[in-house]
């Protein structure tokens, strides 16, 4: 806000509640002209109901007067006055980081115990995992389902299937940094034939339904996927690539979606979540969804 | 213009209403200051949990969710203040308003210190002297432990009243806790001990609005005019007939009882908190005199003019009526409540699922409310499309008492059975059979391709 506006609503406030002031003095006195105290006021209405001049309660006086000392010291106090910051230094920002600090310090106890643990240990913490389930219904469900199981483009995580491994570190860092899982598009490198050939290759690698001369001709071209697929199509948990030969898939396994997925790539993202969660929160829910992973596939 | 407040004095009365009155104060104080230390099942039988967000009345407990009682018991206060105050006029000031009844206390202790009404206002007039200054200081001593018990005990209705106490005796009490005791005991110093009448006259909004609710027919005090003038002073067994007397001797005791200093005798006034004070007095009065009762009586606009009062009118009837409905469905509400509530909320990270052998999936998250005393163990069924099957995440569900589990539910359909959208009904019931709750929920399948 710039100073004039500043000041503008300084003096228009001030002058506001002095006039307040003046209101409530000025009129607690009998002006000389006015009638005395058990006189009326000379209106008259439905032939009977007159007005008399009665003085106010000395008690509701006062409170009018100690509200408008209540109101001045608060615009002190307070940032109440265009620009000035208020004599107690308060912001909303100040409250906010407060009443972080203390809910930090509330839970502080809790998590220190569970720093203490390893992430397989975790697993097998009641408390944890309680905690994780209530953090993993907050912060994870909307994308990956109430019970763990996904959705298309939503990888599931109760199952023993993992692009990024199920070593304990990597599930935390999918949580702590996200991941962007990228397919490159082939649309443009490559002939529609071949790409049905690549297509029927990688239908037989699941062990569907395919047609087999052409997937033998799409074989030799696999070498450009094997890259990060690998040549068995059983992917690439470093890369994050998934593996084609065990009929989960995160975008559909019929011919249609997996010919998407090579002409224009697939481009998805986990969200980072150590702004959100903390890495000590984060720990949590890593435990708590690799257990939904174990309870799966003992 | 302002002017302070006179002090009224009230002069003690005896008599059939003064008696109703006493009763009154002891009853409704007594049910005040001992509720918070009855027991319930372990518990305090009242206790409003704020924190924990419960409300304990003996043998409910509510939840946020149940703050459809506390409109219900609104309605009811207020139904029952317009049918009270149609019949009975303002019955409920004189006897068994707070404001009344504890600033009837604060006069009784203001009487055991400083003496009758004379006394005490000899001793307001009276300069400082030792005297003066024992009594006035017996009676605050009196007034302020008062107060510090009231503001105790109310406090006690939001915290345990026992551990209330023990912190109390040990000077450990929380700062909320002292701000609270100390903000009611001032707030119950100053109504009864100080405001008085001034909150009746200037600031109860009940007394602004009563005036709505009152009809020719209505039970109020009044002086019988006819009776009662000319009035004038007269001696013991003189013929005040023959001197052109009416009834009333001009004593003026019955302003001086009256505890909101005006004269009954100028008629209904707004003031006029129908304490019967003046009642008592004047029947006194006119026993002495050897004269008839109720010269000033409670009566109604009608009697007073000679006409007939009837009961029966339709403004009571329809406050009746009304009163009787809230009360019914409170009642029935109450008693046929569920303490179990389930929540279905649908995910929505995909419409449905297709899984192995093209079943039709769909994921929804139950919170499961457990307001009962006792923890249950809950299978859920569902219904509304046939096939139907589910599978809830942890697959046996049991919730603690007074706790909330978000349970995952995956409901299943065979495949060519549904599509498109479809209503259906999720029930929990728990282990014992006594709780059952039903919600409806959409399940959804794929439309077939064209």
């Amino acid at each position: 806000m710039s100073s004039g506006w500043s000041w503008f609503i300084i003096i228009l406030t001030l002058a506001n509640v002095a006039a307040m002031w003046w209101l409530a003095s000025s009129h607690s006195k009998r002006r000389p002209d006015e009638p005395k105290a058990d006189e009326t006021m000379g209106h008259v209405w439905d032939g009977d109901l007159q007005e008399y001049n009665q003085p106010l309660p000395l008690w509701w006086l006062m409170l009018f007067y100690l509200t408008i000392i209540f109101g001045v010291a608060y615009l002190f106090l307070y940032p109440a006055l265009g620009n000035y910051k208020g004599l107690l230094g308060w912001t909303q920002l100040d409250q906010y980081e407060t009443e972080l600090k203390q809910a930090r310090n509330r839970y502080s106890g809790i998590y220190d115990r569970l720093a203490e643990l390893s992430i397989d240990e975790l697993t097998g913490d009641e408390q944890a995992m309680q905690i994780g389930h209530r953090l993993y219904v907050n912060n994870c469900s909307v994308c990956h389902g109430s019970d763990g199981r996904g959705a298309p483009t939503f990888p599931n995580l109760a199952d023993d299937d993992w692009l990024y491994g199920n070593d304990p570190d990597a599930v935390l860092a999918s949580i702590v940094n996200g991941r962007n899982g990228i397919m490159p598009p082939m649309g443009a490198s490559l002939d529609d034939g071949t790409i049905d050939n690549i297509v029927q290759y990688v239908l037989s690698l699941s062990g569907q339904p395919h047609d087999a001369a052409a997937a033998a001709a799409g074989k030799p071209m696999f070498g450009v996927c094997a890259a990060c697929h690998g040549m068995d199509g059983k992917g690439n948990t470093m890369l994050g690539a998934p593996n084609l030969t065990d009929g989960i898939w995160l975008y559909g396994g019929d011919a249609a979606s997996i010919r998407t997925g090579i002409v224009n790539g697939r481009n998805n993202r986990m969200p980072a979540h150590e702004e959100m969660l903390g890495v000590e929160r984060s720990r949590i829910v890593a435990a708590y969804v690799l257990q939904l992973s174990r309870e799966a596939a003992p | 213009m302002y002017e302070a407040r006179q002090k009224i004095h009230p002069r003690e009365v005896s008599g059939r209403f003064q008696r109703l009155r006493t009763a009154a104060v002891f009853l409704l104080l007594g049910l005040y200051y001992l509720v918070p230390w009855l027991r319930w099942d372990e518990r305090q039988a009242v206790l409003f949990d704020l924190p924990a967000r419960k409300f304990h009345v003996f043998w409910l407990t509510l939840w946020p969710q149940d703050l459809f009682y506390l409109t219900a018991l609104l309605i009811t206060a207020a139904l029952s203040l317009f049918f009270f105050t149609a019949l009975f006029g303002r019955v409920w000031c004189g006897y068994a308003c707070p404001q009344t009844v504890w600033t009837e206390v604060y006069i009784w202790m203001e009487r055991w210190t400083e003496g009758k009404r004379h006394q005490r206002m000899k001793l307001d007039k009276a300069p400082m002297s030792l005297t003066k200054f024992r009594r006035k200081a017996a009676k605050q001593f009196l007034w302020v432990t008062f107060s510090l018990f009231t503001g105790f005990t109310f406090v006690g209705y939001f915290t345990p009243i026992d551990q209330l106490a023990v912190k109390t005796a040990t000077l450990s009490l929380g700062g909320w806790e002292t701000f609270w005791i100390l903000f009611y005991s001032a707030a119950t110093y100053g109504n009864a001990g100080f405001m008085r009448e001034q909150v009746c006259k200037y600031m109860c909004p009940y007394a602004r609005f009563q005036s709505a609710m009152f009809d020719r027919d209505t039970l109020i005090i009044a002086y019988d005019e006819t009776r009662g003038e000319p009035r004038g002073g007269r001696r013991r067994g003189s013929d005040a007939k023959a001197a052109g007397l009416g009834d009333c001797i001009s004593c003026n005791k019955c302003v001086q009882v009256c505890p909101t200093g005006i004269d009954i005798r100028d008629g209904l006034q707004y003031e006029c908190i129908a304490c019967a004070a003046c009642v008592d007095v004047c029947n006194e009065v006119m026993d002495t005199m050897g004269y008839p009762r109720n010269l000033v009586r409670y009566t109604t606009e009608n009697a007073v003019s000679g006409k007939d009062s009837n009961l029966l009118r339709p403004r009571i009837l329809v406050y009746a009526a009304l009163l009787l409905a809230v009360l019914t469905l409170t009642v029935v509400s109450i008693a046929s409540r569920t303490p179990l509530r389930l929540d279905v909320i649908r995910d929505r990270n995909s419409l449905y699922r297709i899984v192995d052998a093209g079943y039709i999936e769909n994921v929804y998250s139950l919170r499961i409310m457990n307001m009962d005393n006792n923890p249950h163990r809950l299978t859920v069924e569902v219904s509304g499309i046939s096939g139907l099957d589910v599978e809830t995440e942890p697959a046996s569900i049991s919730v603690p008492s007074g706790a909330i589990e978000a349970v995952a539910a995956r409901i299943s359909v065979p495949p060519n059975v549904a599509s498109g959208g479809h209503d259906i009904l999720i029930r929990i019931t728990s282990a014992d059979g006594s709780l059952t709750v039903e919600e409806p929920a959409r399940f959804m399948a794929p439309v077939p391709q064209q």
